[in-house]
């Protein structure tokens, strides 16, 4: 199975810092690694981190969080933004953000920073906008694992459980990452699906959220971005000279 | 007569910047389920750190098949072992220690 972990925090000014946590990546049994960067990063840090990826044995995906404050100033970071990185996120901060992001086809992945109710807008109404568009919510476990470290884990699991069972409901990918930082923060797939346990995923849901969601993203992305991609269910099959 | 109880055996790596003494991983399991799972789920994890080598971080847990979620789920929660930042992973689960160390080559039989 081909696990990819959609959110790892690699430094790109750092690059031995970089190097530690691919290389720990890839040994803990990664092959795909989305990695945040900046919007205007420079093309030669992207070649460099895709070449230690690649000696690494990993595929990097390129990714951009947007945390917006208006829904006006996520279509802006859209429409400029977009067709520059393989993977979308949006951190959602506000209702009218988390909305917008959830109809928009541009958008790949749903990000709830808070665990705070008032802060964490994926309701039935969010999952269903998200289930037409095909944005998938993510769960950043380094997040959950620093939340329930300083204070009681109820909440947060509850949470999580209750969110989970609204995007299995209405249909929406779950996908499953690290958000870690430092080497010290990484588990292996399984150890995440294990983890997942503990807000209501069983086995195959939590594998499936670690590695055909977050692959099927990267693959849809991908596909967008060749040339031969024209519209949804419309591609170039031959050169247009009649062969 | 056969056995009721049936268990599992997990081996164990831990990843920390200082060297571990097997008392203080066993404690910080314990506590990862008791906070997790509460004094009932921990009675029915039947837990019990059969060895754990200090230089290579490596150690061999036994639970009880039936808790085998709940320790998973509660090991891969630990972050910190004392004040030292630390994980903890699994490196794979066998119904034996014989199975176990032929699939890693992890735990000796003679060393028990």
């Amino acid at each position: 199975m081909k696990f990819t972990d959609l959110h790892l925090c690699v430094s790109w000014d750092n690059l031995e810092q970089a190097k530690r946590l691919i290389a720990k990546s890839a040994e803990l049994g990664y092959s795909q690694i989305g990695v945040p960067l900046a919007h205007s990063i420079r093309e030669e840090t992207v070649d460099q981190l895709r070449q230690i990826s690649a000696e690494a044995g990993l595929d990097l995906v390129t990714r951009l969080d947007l945390a917006p404050r208006s829904a006006g100033e996520l279509l802006t970071g859209l429409r400029r933004f977009r067709r520059k990185f393989e993977v979308v996120s949006v951190f959602c901060n506000s209702k009218s953000v988390a909305r917008q992001a959830a109809k928009d086809r541009r958008v790949d992945l749903l990000c709830f920073r808070s665990f705070d109710s008032s802060k964490r807008f994926f309701d039935r109404a969010e999952a269903e906008l998200a289930s037409a568009s095909s944005a998938a919510f993510e769960i950043d476990l380094a997040q959950v694992l620093s939340s329930f470290e300083s204070k009681s884990g109820v909440g947060v699991f509850s949470r999580l459980r209750r969110e989970v069972a609204i995007a299995s409901g209405f249909g929406v990918p779950l996908v499953i990452s690290s958000g870690a930082s430092e080497p010290l923060f990484l588990r292996r797939p399984r150890d995440y699906a294990a983890l997942a346990f503990l807000f209501g995923l069983d086995e195959s849901q939590a594998k499936r959220a670690l590695s055909f969601n977050p692959g099927a993203i990267v693959e849809r992305s991908r596909s967008k971005q060749s040339e031969d991609y024209v519209m949804p269910g419309v591609r170039l099959v031959g050169g247009g000279r009649g062969d | 007569m056969t056995r009721v109880v049936r268990r599992r055996y997990l081996a164990l790596k831990v990843d920390c910047d200082e060297p571990l003494e097997p008392s203080a991983l066993s404690d910080v399991i314990w506590n990862a389920v008791l906070r997790l799972f509460g004094e009932v789920g921990a009675s029915q994890a039947g837990l019990y750190l059969v060895r754990f080598d200090e230089k290579s971080g490596v150690g061999v847990l036994r639970c009880f098949h039936t808790a085998l979620p709940m320790v998973r789920a509660a090991v891969a929660s630990i972050t910190r072992i004392g004040n030292l930042k630390a994980v903890v992973h699994v490196l794979r689960v066998a119904g034996t220690l014989k199975a176990l160390s032929r699939k890693e080559g992890l735990v000796s039989e003679r060393s028990r």
